[in-house]
């Protein structure tokens, strides 16, 4: 039996999480982040994840679970660590995945250091990933069911819900105090169990949108918080062929609200690089957002001991994107990651999850520093 | 699934529950400024009228009711030096400060459309004053001053009467400030704002169970009391409102309590509020003599901890016998509510936000003060056993926080 705090969102998973804690005989303690500071008026039911109806479905189930329930302020760090870079490193021409952000720095950060510093073994979450025994330990490949120092991240037993990505940038040591109890589930198993336990979350929609943007709308969002940075949108060759009001409206691979009108030879044109300090957006046809390999400065290896160079992996760039296979290499003080077949949209700021070869166990993670782009851009070859 | 807006269903033949509900567990109650339990007068006035008939209607079964909700009002007038005619009875303390705050500023505006009447407050008001303050001067209703405390959370009555207008429909100071037991002197305030013909409006929330409340002698023209902060019921509560004071009902409906709360009497509330209020007012010389001794021990013992501050007026008699309110180095509000609670005592920290949270306190910034705070309050049941079950677990759970230590036993 371990002492586990679980961080209960208000959705079914992190609810079916708690429950099959308490099953298993842990002394169980819910915990529900008050994160993103959202305004009841724009509170939109079912979306985001810190609306007062999500507080109290969580409350209902830690109630229905019988274990005791507390709300955690985390405001300020979530500010700090997820709201305000997510503006910063749009308005820096770069893509950030803020709930990589949100684990690596309030739930494996704020909030574990807290758990630990009140005597919890473990913090559980909702998350559909899973963890097993590490190779060369005697239990090795077993799920783990108690906090295990040989822990490592895989894949969770649903492909088409798996979250390893999201969670690719936690440390071998937090891993050692991560419990994912519903990571051998799918999400059907998760929702019936739900159902038989009696948690009335049970069919509650997944959410997908950024918990702090509930209605989606990114660009709206960043509008509000980035002042207008108006520049030319300009074509492989430099020509201008219209205008911006802030590389922050753009992602590298986007096609879609260009606001260019076709011309003779493209109609379809997308979003090959974004230039910051020149203001400047360079869209091309697809094949110029071809890209044989990344770096990444800084990963947080998952593993011990780390990847060697020349590692054959698999890389994933995205939340639900294929993992493609890679060699590693050190350069500098971080990593290239270079690709057998070209990827399409790569963008800077983007993390990048790295998996065995056999596509089960996450390696780490890291943010995306330099990718290649097309020959002849009249930008710098790499955004180094 | 998917992003369709998502509507709650919930099953209604819930299987059993995975675990049965926590027993009640032996908490040290050091949080009766949240909720005092009610007195047995209360209990027993509660139950014998909860079967009443409906309190308006005609017949005697009705007039049966009514007598209870009379008699209650005798009581709370009583309690308070006011004309029987002048208790208004609500749910709660947060509708009786709406409904002085909004009702009084609505009935100015009536009274002279041209004119925006003009609302002072101080900026350590409980959100049940605040927000609809806030409210009506982001509609425009009113133009609102906030008047700031001094740093021991108490009013300086010069300076609001100094933010006074000749366009000021109302001002309202608390009687006591919930988180630090600071007391203001309303009666001072009331009496000096008389001459001006400007009406004044208490929240005595928090006051009422330990302190002498004469709104009569005071002067006041509306006056908010809340039944579960002085030994009655929880989802009761009265405005005094002078007879002469227009108000604008929040609620309108059958007319009930002179027009002014509609809404069929809660006669078995009302009847508790009454009875909890009398036995509160009998026994709250006593009370205060009990108390001293339980809040100086409390401070005492939290004083002998290093890094704690006590918050408030240094004057004994100018805060409430009930509230011992410190902040604490070294430890954060959510660990050190967490750990006591785990400890069986039962606290609490900043205001509760809506989901829940420590939400951090709105008075402590009024008041510039810094630091983790934590409110010990006593009740008519507290005992000298627990003070000192609370001071040894203080004394054991603080050290070990601040040290990375403390574990849940």
């Amino acid at each position: 039996m371990s002492r586990v705090l679980v961080a209960m969102s208000g959705g079914v998973d992190s609810a079916v999480a708690a429950a099959l804690l308490v099953d298993a005989g842990h002394d169980v303690t819910g915990v529900h982040l008050k994160l993103a500071e959202v305004a009841d008026a724009d509170q939109v039911p079912g979306h985001g994840c810190c609306t007062l109806d999500d507080a109290q479905d969580a409350r209902r189930a830690a109630q229905v679970l019988g274990v005791p329930f507390y709300v955690w302020d985390l405001t300020e760090a979530f500010r700090t660590h997820v709201q305000e870079p997510f503006a910063a490193r749009y308005a820096a021409g770069r893509t950030p995945n803020p709930c990589v952000d949100c684990n690596e720095q309030v739930k494996y950060a704020a909030l574990l250091e807290r758990a630990v510093g009140l005597g919890f073994d473990a913090l559980a979450t909702g998350h559909h990933a899973a963890l097993r025994v590490g190779a060369g330990h005697p239990d090795a490949g077993q799920p783990v069911r108690t906090p295990h120092p040989a822990a490592t991240l895989v894949r969770g037993a649903d492909a088409a819900k798996d979250q390893s990505y999201v969670l690719s940038v936690a440390t071998p040591p937090q891993l050692a105090r991560t419990l994912l109890p519903i990571g051998e589930l799918t999400k059907g198993e998760v929702r019936r169990l739900a159902t038989e336990r009696g948690l009335r979350v049970a069919a509650k929609p997944d959410s997908y949108d950024v918990c702090f943007v509930p209605d989606g709308d990114t660009a709206g969002y960043l509008a509000g918080h980035l002042d207008a940075a108006p520049g030319d949108i300009v074509d492989l060759d430099g020509q201008v062929l219209g205008e911006h009001d802030g590389v922050w409206r753009y992602t590298v691979g986007q096609r879609r609200n260009l606001g260019l009108r076709p011309t003779a030879t493209h109609h379809r044109r997308f979003v090959v690089d974004l230039d910051p300090t020149s203001r400047t957006v360079v869209v091309g046809p697809r094949d110029a957002l071809a890209c044989g390999w990344f770096e990444v400065d800084a990963p947080s290896w998952a593993v011990t001991p780390p990847p060697a160079d020349g590692d054959r992996v698999r890389v994933q760039i995205r939340a639900h994107a294929p993992a493609v296979v890679a060699t590693l290499h050190r350069v500098g003080t971080g990593w290239r990651a270079t690709l057998d077949v070209p990827l399409h949209g790569v963008a800077l700021g983007q993390v990048a999850a790295v998996y065995d070869l056999g596509d089960r166990t996450c390696l780490g993670g890291g943010r995306i520093t330099a990718a290649q782009r097309p020959a002849g851009l009249p930008l710098a070859a790499s955004a180094r | 699934m998917g992003a369709g807006r998502y509507r709650r269903r919930v099953p209604l033949d819930l299987p059993p529950l995975g675990a049965e509900p926590p027993p009640d567990l032996p908490v040290v109650d050091l949080d009766h400024a949240a909720s005092t339990p009610p007195r047995p007068e209360a209990l027993a006035a509660l139950h014998d009228a909860l079967t009443a008939a409906n309190a308006s209607a005609a017949h005697r079964p009705g007039q049966a009711a009514r007598e209870r909700v009379e008699r209650a009002r005798e009581a709370v007038a009583s309690a308070l030096g006011v004309s029987p005619h002048e208790v208004v009875f609500t749910s709660g303390g947060t509708e009786a400060d709406n409904l002085a705050v909004k009702g009084v500023v609505w009935a100015a505006r009536e009274r002279d459309p041209a004119r925006t009447p003009h609302l002072v407050t101080t900026t350590v008001e409980h959100p049940a004053v605040l927000a609809p303050a806030r409210w009506l001067a982001e509609r425009g209703d009113c133009t609102l001053t906030l008047v700031p405390p001094r740093t021991d959370g108490t009013v300086d009555v010069e300076r609001v009467l100094a933010a006074v207008t000749p366009d000021t429909a109302l001002v309202s100071v608390m009687a006591a400030n919930n988180e630090l037991g600071a007391v203001n002197d309303v009666g001072a305030l009331a009496t000096a704002l008389a001459e001006r013909d400007v009406p004044v409006h208490s929240d005595a929330v928090q006051a009422l169970a330990t302190r002498d409340v004469d709104a009569g002698a005071w002067g006041v023209a509306a006056l908010a009391l809340s039944g579960h902060k002085l030994g009655a019921p929880q989802g009761v509560g009265a405005t005094v409102l002078r007879r002469d004071l227009p108000v604008v009902p929040l609620a309108h409906g059958g007319g009930q309590d002179r027009g002014v709360r509609s809404g069929t009497f809660a006669t078995g509330l009302i009847a508790a509020l009454g009875a909890g209020l009398t036995a509160a007012v009998a026994d709250r010389p006593a009370l205060r003599a009990r108390l001293a001794p339980l809040a100086d021990r409390l401070a005492d013992g939290l004083a002998a901890l290093d890094g704690v501050v006590r918050s408030g007026p240094d004057d004994p008699s100018a805060r409430l016998v009930s509230h011992v309110h410190v902040r604490l180095d070294g430890v954060d509000a959510a660990s050190l509510t967490f750990a006591l609670d785990r400890a069986g005592v039962a606290t609490a920290g900043g205001s509760a936000c809506s989901s829940g949270a420590d939400a951090g306190s709105h008075v402590l910034a009024a008041c510039g003060l810094l630091g983790t705070p934590l409110r010990l309050s006593l009740g008519w049941t507290s005992t000298d056993a627990d003070v000192d079950r609370a001071l040894e677990v203080l004394g054991d759970v603080v050290p070990r926080l601040r040290a990375g230590t403390w574990t849940p036993a």
